[in-house]
Parts: structure tokens; C-alpha cells; sequence
């Protein structure tokens, strides 16, 4: 299992960067979240996996996930949610006031 | 504790000047002098228990963890050169009021010498080395401002970049070398590594240190192959080359060969380094004066000659050499600044200081031809002037110096020949300018200068003459006191005279004397020769060249990586990160694995092959831009399902929320960028950024497995215990977010809200700020499904309720204010989708700027309010309460916390929303007017179109 789930954070961060790289702004939108996705995946996995189990404290149990990472990567998928946001109206106000969305603001000519 | 006031008045006094010159030159001259007499007054009443020997230390922790002090000390070497500083410093305020143009009124001149003051005396007085190299920095930098003084003059300004690119070079070589030094030591207080000699000399490092050190102490000394820079530095106003050229800033360098002395002196390497560096400075810088026609120039090439004598004698090391050393520093600060501010009397009256044009100006200035004469004659080494004295010193141990290799003649005779030449170049200056013939006119009418400006001169040249005469009255406790602190060996009993009998270094100073009064009367013949046969070593021309260099390099290297493409600044960023990452595992081998601990199910495995897919199908087909968003959102589906399985309920919630805003969200961006991406990329830069991806990709799962199969070693265990006690709620996540880390989560709701703005600023720069159609015929233009208009107006009150209920139970319960936002958030989206912008636009408050700021305030005030109570900021409370209905139910002040998460993550994200669809209605709009102007062609009747529609639009603005 343990490397199911750290080959499916290979995945996404793969497949982000590649998106990263790409010269238009919406797949590197794309490439952003998916790179989120990882990160938090990557953050919440210090805690190691756990199944069938709760950060909830009731009597009588006395197995827990890890809830630090949780804590860490909740407020980071908001973020994240804030940071994809933000660059996908950059991306917006750079295709309305260049005209087109490359990466670099305008589309070079032969070179690609 | 009054140390540091003698190096903080001048620093601080700085400020003030700038003011009073608004109120008139002679406020600010008094002020500024007066703050240097006090220093002065300050340093001498510390002084006492130096005279007996001992070094007055005054400290205060500055980063106590790593044991740095801001400390001064103050010894005998200290206490002349602070002395110096503020006393020639005195002179020069007054002889500045003098010199420089009635025009001016002098505020800014006194700001930067005072700065200047203060940055010098801090040098000779700093007991932490780095704090030598901080005020050392600061002469640099007010050196800078003072030779640039005169900003319409364009060589001032070229002579102030010189004097600063090359002291500031040597200052970088200082820090290193400081470092390299403290580290060696174990300390950065001077008083400390001047006491261990041993432990620093015994470490391989100690040359490094030394070399970097030399280097920092020649480049302000001016010594060769740095000297150039001192020429062109005299493009300042005169006082400033009469301060900082002669007296005090150049004196740095010496002085800190002084300082180290103690610890370097008496090594082989420090002879051959400081000692070769002071022979080669003497002969070709004294040599180069003769040829110098600017007055000023000569005197500048003079300095450096005198310079590299001060330092040969601290390369020589032995005890009578510093006394040497540390007597002629005094004597030269004396005769050098006399004469420079004669150059600057004859220049302010003569009106020009070439010496070509000069001449027989005795007859009009007698005063001051004799004073000059007097200095100029010191400076030759002519009895019995001071000069003489520390000269008599030098040829005495110059014949005493022992260089493994070096027959026993050499050092003597080019000591004898620099001095020569020395006596050659002061006839010059003085005969030259003072003497011979007057030619036929002047550009100024030369006459007396007026008394302020003479004055300075007087007490210096008297200076010399007391010196020269009653040595032992006047300067000896003073350079013996500071001799001992140079020398590395305890002195010999010692007493400077004039007469010290028949002996060699008599004959030397006769040979000296008489062979430069030869070589003037030569010198019609010398300056052919010197024309014909000597090549010109044109050290400006070399820093030139060295300068272009640099300046091409850098320029191209930021053509190289500053292409202007995105990305391969990515790429780079990627690759480095992928190199850096993978380096360690390259040099110490991979990392073991552990077992796998979570036993594999078919469920997850599913999962992970859908996960699998539709990544890499986003990759893939993100060209076609819907169907990579489809897949991104099935993506953002699995990872819920990974936290649902992976005992994270709030992340699944917190997830599956976002995810339908942040899909919402990029269609509606969709809407307003081109549907499809071309394809250009080439097949190699395809293939560049797979290989790059596949690389991050492979280092990721490897690393993520490596930990995920280690033990785990947690500090959870904390909150797990604390959280119902401590924090009130059985939520331990939540717990964390509201309570134990608030004030984080304060920082990231700001955050959001900072987000929210910045997009708000972004549309709100495209002029769609005024977009709110009360009446929206445009939207309603639209088609909307009847069905999931029902089903929207029907869910809304549930949804609201439901996020009620995620809050209230948050501390509790999987839930929360980030969870409850979202969700509600989600709500409003879908009133959105079902009804369009306009519609729903008509129905929600106008902006959510407020909400965000009401939200950060509620969780800034519940902190606040834990200081009411005398707790620290955030700490929260709880109480059990009844109610007759409800029943038994806990309140904690962190619910209220998670209140203002609530409204700033609701405001946030609508406020994004919000300004997502104005967007999409001024796109709208603009079509709809080029509708309008469909039969006038023309794109600017368009752009009058579309202003007129938004002008119907804003009625209510």
C-alpha cells in the first residue's frame, strides 16, 4: 500500500510538473493544482497511513491518526485553493491586457 | 558605557547639521565642531587608566545565543587614533567653513564628515571585529558621499565610484577574513584574539585570514597595486582630502595593520605580504610624485609613499619599528594635512593648483609660503622636524631587518632611495609653487588667506616644529603607550630624541637630503627620461578594463538565464531542485526501506488506477482544455477518497468542498481564455520536460515510500492528550487549527484575504469596477434548466443549514469554520449556476471586502481578549452550560475564533467569485456593443459602444 500511495504522489507531481512547463497559462493553472494535490498528499503522509481510525478523541480508544499533518494540510488545501485562484485571474487579466495567454506574454515567433 | 558615545555622538550627531544649515553655515560649523571637540573631551576623560596600561572595555550582548558582544575597547593604539580623528576633524570643520563657497550653506557637508567621524572612531574603537568591519563599511560608504561632494563636478563623481569599488572590494576581503579569523579563535572580540597568537598562527588557516585581512588594510591604504584610487579621489573638495587623504581614512588600512600586529607580526609570511607591499608602495609612489603637476595629485602620490612606509615599518614587526610606525602615523596626520590645506590656500586664492602655473607666490602670501615651507620640510625628514625623527627610526631598523634570501643592503638603499625621492618632490612642491619666478598672471589674484582658513595651517606647522623639538615631552607617552599595544613583544626602554649621536642613520638622512636636493636641480633631464624610457603603468586603465569585463560578464550571464521565457526559468528551477535533491542520495547511497506497514485492498488499488489516469490523461490532453479540466476534477475525487480512507474526515470535507469551488471557478475562467491549446511546443522540449517530470516524479515516490515505511516518531501525542482538557473539544484537528495553533491559523485566514484582494485589485484594474447591472437583460438572456433552478432554490436554505450544523459541531465533530464556509460558499455558487450572474448578483451583498474584514476582526478580537483576562494573546476558554431545551452543551471562546475563520474564508472565496463573473459580464458587454456597432466597422466605435453600455449600467455608482 505504501507504495501505491507514494507512486500516485509520483503521478500527480509528474504529471504537474510537465503541465508546469507548458508555454500556455491555463495548463500551467492545471499543473499548479495538480502539484497541490501532491504536496498536501505528501504533507499528510508524514503521519503515515492509518485506516479505519479518527482524530477524534472519545473514551475508550486510544488509536489515532497523526492530526498534526491533517491540521497542516487543511489549512493548506484552502490556501491552495486561494493561490489557484489568484493565478488564474492573473492568467485572466494577462490574456485581456496581452491580447493572448502565452507564459511570456506574448507568442515568440518560429521558436517554440 | 561613555566609550561608546565617543564613536555614537559624531554617528548620531550626523543627523542634526542638514537642519541647522537652513539656519545659516556658521550654526551648523559650530555644531559640528562642537561635536567633535566633545567627543574628544568624552574620549580624553576615559582615558586614564590607558596611560598606565590598561584597555577600558565597554560591552553590551547583542546576539547573546552565539556569544556576540557590541563591544569597544579603547588602548593606547585606540586612544591616538580616536584622538586624531576627532582633533584634525575639529580643524577641518573650521577650515571647511572657510574653504567651501558661501554659497553653500553646509548642512550636507557637515552630515556626511560627521557621519564619517563617527564611522572612523567606531574602526579604531570596536572591540567585535565584525562590528571593525561594520563601521569599516560605513567609512567606505561616507568617504563615497564626501569625494562625490560636488555632484556637477563629473570626476568627483568618478573618483567617488573608484574610491568605493575599491575599498569596498577590499571591505568584502575584510569580512571574509574576519570570519575566517573569529572562527579560528573561537571569538570576535579583538581583545581576545590579540591575546592568542598562538592558537590562531597554529592553524592552518591563519595565512587565508591574513591575506583577506591585507587585503581589506591595503586597498584603503592605497598601497601598490591598489594605490590608484587615491588620485582620482582627488577630485573632493580640498577638506575632504585634507581629512580623509592625509589624517584619518587612509590611516584605516595602517591601523589595522597595527591592530593585527600582535597576532601576524613577526611571521615570515606577514613580513614578505606587508613588508613587500610597503617597499614597492615607498619607492614607486614617491617616484610617481615627481612627475605630478596638480598640486594636490603630487600630494595624493606623496601619502602613498608615506603610507607604504608606515607600512613596512608594521611588516618589519620588531618593537622599535612600531614605535616607528605608530610616531610617523602622528607626524605624517600633522605635516600631510598642513600641507594639503595649503594646496587648497593657494588654489582658493591663487586660483589654479597647477604647479606649471604657480610660482613666486612668496612675494604675495608670505604667511603661508613659510608655513608650507616649514610642512614641506618635515615631510623631506629635515631637522629638526618631526619628519626627521620617525625617518631616523625607519633607517634604523631598515638596517636591522632580516629577509631570508634578501642580501642585507637592498631594504636600506630603497628605503634611502624613497627617501631621496621624498626630499625631491617636497622641494618641488615648495620651490614650485612659493619660489623662482612669478609668472605673468594669475586666474585668481593670489593674497593672504583669510584667518579661519590659515589657522588650522598654523597650529598643525606648530605642531611639527614642538614635536621636532621636545619629542619626549610632547609625543612619546603618547606613541609609546600606543606602541606597546601594536608590538607582539613587550618595548625596550626607549626615548625618542633628536640626537641620537653619529651613526649610520645620520648618514642616511644626509645622503637623502642631499641626494634630492641633486635630483631637483636635475630634474629638466629626469622628466625627459622619464618620458622616453619608462612605460607608463596605467593602473586606471587596467581597473578600466577589469570594470568593462565584469560589467560584459554579469551582463551576459543575465542574458543567458534572463531570456524572458518563463519557461526555462521554470526548467531550471525544476532541474536544480531535481540535481540538489537527488545529490545527497548520489553521495551517501540510497535509503533503506522499511516494511510495508498498511496491508494492499483492491479498493485502493482502483483508486490508485483511476488516480493514474486521470493525472496523466490531464497531462496528456491538456491541450483540449475542458477534458483536462474534467479529468483534474476526477483527480481532485480520488484524493477525498484517499483522505476518507486515510482517516482524515475533515480533509475529505475541507477537499471535496474546495474542489467544487476551484472547479467552478477555472470553467468560469475557461469561459474568457482560448478553449484550446495550440500545439507548439517542439518534439525535444517535449521530450526535455517529460524527462524533467518523469525525474521529479520517480524522486517524489521514492522519497515519499522511504518515509512512509520508517517508524514514526510523533509529537501528536501532546495534543491528542491536551485537546479535551486543554482546548475543550474532542475534534483534535480542529482543536489544533482554533486553539493550539490560532495564531497560525490567523495568519492564514490573512492570507486569504490578502488573495481575495489582490484579485479583487486585478479586475478591478481592467475598469469593470462599476459593472453591477440592476436590471440585467444581458444574463437574462439566457437559457437556464427550470429543474436545477428548482432544485437550487430548494437546496439553499438546506446547504446553509448543513453548514451550520459543520460548524457548531466543529470542535467536536468533523467539521469546523474553514468546512462550514466552504460549504455555504458552495451553496451560493450553485444560485450562480442556476441563475446566472445577474440574477443572483441582484440578491447577494454588493461586495465582500466588509466580510473578509469582519472576519479577521471577530478572530483578532477573541485573541485580543484573552489579554483582558491576563492571558496570553489566543488563549482560549471554555465552560459547560445548560439550557432547558438543548441541555448540557460546551462553549469555547475558540468557537468564536472559528466564527471569523467562517466569514473570511466565505469572503474570500465569494469575493474571487464575484469578481470572476464581472469579468465574464464586461466580455459579455463588450460583445454585445460590438453587436451594436456591427455596421460601423471600426474597433474604436466599439470601445465607444461598450463605454456607453457600461455607462447605463452604473447608474448607481
Amino acid at each position: 500500500m505504501e507504495l501505491l500511495f507514494a507512486s500516485g504522489i509520483g503521478t500527480l507531481v509528474a504529471a504537474g510538473v510537465y503541465l508546469l512547463l507548458r508555454a500556455r497559462t491555463f495548463p500551467v493553472v492545471l499543473g499548479l493544482a495538480l502539484l497541490s494535490y501532491a504536496v498536501n498528499f505528501f504533507i499528510f503522509a508524514m503521519g503515515r497511513l492509518r485506516t479505519g481510525l479518527a482524530p477524534i478523541v472519545r473514551d475508550g480508544v486510544h488509536e489515532y491518526p497523526d492530526p498534526i499533518p491533517q491540521a497542516l494540510v487543511l489549512t493548506a488545501i484552502v490556501i491552495g485553493f486561494a493561490m489557484t485562484a489568484f493565478v488564474l485571474i492573473l492568467a485572466l487579466r494577462a490574456n485581456f491586457d496581452l491580447g493572448n495567454d502565452h507564459v511570456d506574454g506574448r507568442v515568440p515567433e518560429g521558436d517554440a | 558605557m561613555t566609550l561608546a558615545l565617543v564613536a555614537l555622538l559624531p554617528l548620531f550627531g550626523a543627523a542634526l547639521p542638514v537642519w541647522l544649515g537652513r539656519a545659516g553655515r556658521d550654526r551648523a560649523a559650530w555644531y559640528a565642531a562642537s561635536v567633535a571637540v566633545g567627543a574628544l573631551v568624552l574620549l580624553v576623560r576615559q582615558a586614564g587608566p590607558v596611560w598606565e596600561g590598561s584597555v577600558v572595555r565597554a560591552s553590551w550582548a547583542w546576539v547573546p545565543a552565539i556569544g556576540w558582544n557590541a563591544s569597544f575597547m579603547l588602548d593606547g593604539l585606540g586612544l591616538m587614533f580616536a584622538s586624531l580623528i576627532l582633533g584634525i576633524g575639529a580643524l577641518i570643520v573650521l577650515y571647511a567653513r572657510n574653504y567651501l563657497p558661501t554659497t553653500d550653506n553646509l548642512g550636507r557637508f557637515y552630515t556626511y564628515l560627521l557621519l564619517f567621524m563617527g564611522a572612523m572612531v567606531g574602526v579604531v574603537l570596536a572591540d567585535n571585529l565584525l562590528m571593525l568591519v561594520v563601521f569599516w563599511e560605513l567609512t567606505s560608504i561616507s568617504s563615497f558621499l564626501l569625494i562625490g561632494y560636488t555632484t556637477s563636478a563629473p570626476e568627483g563623481r568618478e573618483g567617488a565610484r573608484m574610491a568605493l569599488a575599491v575599498t569596498g572590494a577590499g571591505g568584502l576581503a575584510l569580512l571574509a577574513g574576519a570570519i575566517v579569523l573569529g572562527n579560528i579563535a573561537g571569538t570576535y572580540e579583538l581583545s581576545e584574539i590579540l591575546a592568542s597568537r598562538e592558537l590562531v598562527l597554529a592553524s592552518p588557516l591563519a595565512t587565508t585570514a591574513m591575506v583577506l585581512i591585507l587585503l581589506g588594510a591595503f586597498t584603503k591604504s592605497a598601497q601598490f597595486p591598489f594605490h590608484f584610487w587615491l588620485p582620482h579621489a582627488m577630485a573632493a573638495p580640498t577638506p575632504v582630502s585634507a581629512y580623509l587623504h592625509s589624517a584619518t581614512m587612509v590611516k584605516a588600512g595602517v591601523f589595522l595593520l597595527a591592530r593585527m600586529s600582535p597576532v601576524f607580526a613577526g611571521t615570515e609570511a606577514w613580513l614578505w605580504w606587508v613588508g613587500g607591499a610597503g617597499l614597492a608602495t615607498i619607492t614607486l609612489a614617491a617616484y610617481w610624485a615627481l612627475f605630478k603637476h596638480d598640486l594636490k595629485g603630487l600630494l595624493a602620490y606623496s601619502t602613498i609613499s608615506h603610507l607604504g612606509l608606515i607600512t613596512l615599518l608594521f611588516g618589519i614587526g620588531s618593537p622599535l619599528a612600531a614605535v616607528a610606525g605608530v610616531f610617523h602615523i602622528l607626524n605624517h596626520c600633522a605635516f600631510k594635512a598642513a600641507l594639503f590645506m595649503t594646496a587648497g590656500i593657494v588654489d582658493h586664492e591663487a586660483g589654479t593648483r597647477d604647479i606649471r602655473l604657480l610660482g613666486g607666490l612668496r612675494r604675495t602670501m608670505p604667511v603661508t609660503a613659510t608655513l608650507a615651507v616649514i610642512a614641506a620640510a618635515a615631510m623631506a625628514g629635515v631637522p629638526p622636524l618631526n619628519g626627521f625623527l620617525s625617518k631616523e627610526i625607519l633607517f634604523e631598523e631598515a638596517l636591522h631587518v632580516q629577509a631570508a634570501g634578501v642580501p642585507g643592503f637592498v631594504i636600506p638603499a630603497i628605503v634611502v632611495f624613497a627617501a631621496l625621492l621624498s626630499v625631491t618632490y617636497s622641494i618641488r612642491f615648495a620651490r614650485d609653487t612659493f619660489f623662482g619666478a612669478e609668472p605673468e598672471s594669475f586666474p585668481g589674484h593670489p593674497h593672504e588667506p583669510p584667518r579661519g582658513l590659515r589657522l588650522p595651517v598654523e597650529i598643525l606647522v606648530v605642531v611639527c616644529i614642538a614635536v621636532g623639538l621636545m619629542p619626549g615631552l610632547i609625543s612619546e607617552p603618547m606613541v609609546l603607550t600606543a606602541a606597546a599595544a601594536v608590538s607582539p613583544e613587550p618595548l625596550p626602554s626607549y626615548h625618542i630624541a633628536l640626537w641620537h649621536g653619529l651613526n649610520e642613520p645620520l648618514l642616511m638622512s644626509v645622503i637623502a637630503l642631499l641626494g634630492g636636493a641633486a635630483l631637483y636641480s636635475m630634474r629638466g633631464a629626469l622628466v625627459k627620461a622619464h618620458r622616453a624610457a619608462l612605460p607608463r603603468i596605467a593602473a586606471k586603465a587596467l581597473y578600466e578594463r577589469g570594470l568593462a569585463a565584469v560589467f560584459a560578464m554579469s551582463a551576459g550571464f543575465t542574458r543567458a538565464l534572463q531570456n524572458g521565457s518563463l519557461q526555462r526559468y521554470v526548467a531550471f528551477l525544476l532541474g536544480t531542485a531535481v540535481v540538489l535533491g537527488a545529490s545527497p542520495f548520489l553521495r551517501e547511497g540510497l535509503p533503506g526501506l522499511g516494511p510495508n506497514r498498511t496491508p494492499f485492498d483492491t479498493p485502493s488499488f482502483v483508486a490508485w488506477t483511476l488516480l493514474v489516469v486521470t493525472a496523466l490523461g490531464t497531462a496528456i490532453f491538456h491541450r483540449r482544455r475542458l477534458i483536462a479540466l474534467a479529468l483534474l476534477s476526477t483527480v481532485g475525487l480520488v484524493v477525498t477518497l484517499g483522505f476518507v480512507h486515510f482517516s482524515a474526515p475533515d480533509l475529505a470535507l475541507t477537499q471535496i468542498s474546495v474542489e467544487v469551488v476551484t472547479i467552478v471557478l477555472i470553467l468560469m475562467a475557461l469561459h474568457l481564455l482560448p478553449e484550446r491549446t495550440p500545439a507548439e511546443s517542439s518534439g525535444s522540449r517535449r521530450g526535455r520536460d517529460i524527462v524533467l517530470a518523469a525525474l521529479a516524479g520517480v524522486g517524489v515516490t521514492g522519497i515519499t515510500w522511504a518515509v512512509l515505511t520508517r517508524p514514526l516518531q510523533t509529537i501528536a501525542d501532546y495534543y491528542l492528550a491536551n485537546s479535551v482538557p486543554g482546548g475543550g473539544g474532542h475534534n483534535v484537528v480542529n482543536v489544533i487549527l482554533v486553539d493550539f495553533r490560532g495564531f497560525d491559523t490567523y495568519g492564514e485566514i490573512t492570507v486569504l484575504g490578502i488573495a481575495g484582494l489582490g484579485i479583487y485589485a486585478l479586475v478591478d484594474g481592467l475598469g469593470v469596477g462599476h459593472l453591477f447591472p440592476d436590471r440585467s437583460e444581458l444574463q437574462d438572456e439566457d437559457q437556464h434548466p427550470l429543474i436545477l433552478g428548482v432544485i437550487a432554490r430548494l437546496i439553499l436554505p438546506f446547504a446553509l443549514l448543513v453548514s451550520v450544523f459543520l460548524f457548531l459541531r466543529g470542535h467536536n465533530a468533523p467539521g469546523g469554520g474553514f468546512i462550514a464556509a466552504l460549504v455555504t460558499s458552495v451553496a451560493l455558487i450553485v444560485q450562480y449556476v442556476a441563475f446566472g450572474v445577474g440574477w443572483t448578483h441582484r440578491r447577494l451583498p454588493r461586495d465582500f471586502h466588509p466580510m473578509i474584514g469582519a472576519g479577521l476582526l471577530i478572530a483578532g478580537f477573541t485573541g485580543l481578549g484573552s489579554l483582558w483576562f491576563g492571558a496570553p494573546f489566543l488563549t482560549s476558554s471554555f465552560g459547560h452550560f445548560h439550557l432547558p431545551v438543548v441541555g448540557d452543551f460546551e462553549l469555547a471562546t475558540a468557537s468564536l475564533f472559528d466564527l471569523g475563520v467562517y466569514f473570511a474564508v466565505i469572503g474570500a472565496v465569494m469575493l474571487t467569485l464575484s469578481n470572476l463573473a464581472k469579468l465574464g459580464m464586461r466580455e459579455a458587454l463588450l460583445a454585445k456593443a460590438r453587436q451594436h456597432a456591427a455596421q460601423e466597422t471600426s474597433e474604436i466605435d466599439a470601445q465607444q459602444a461598450l463605454e456607453d453600455a457600461s455607462f447605463d449600467y452604473g447608474e448607481e455608482v
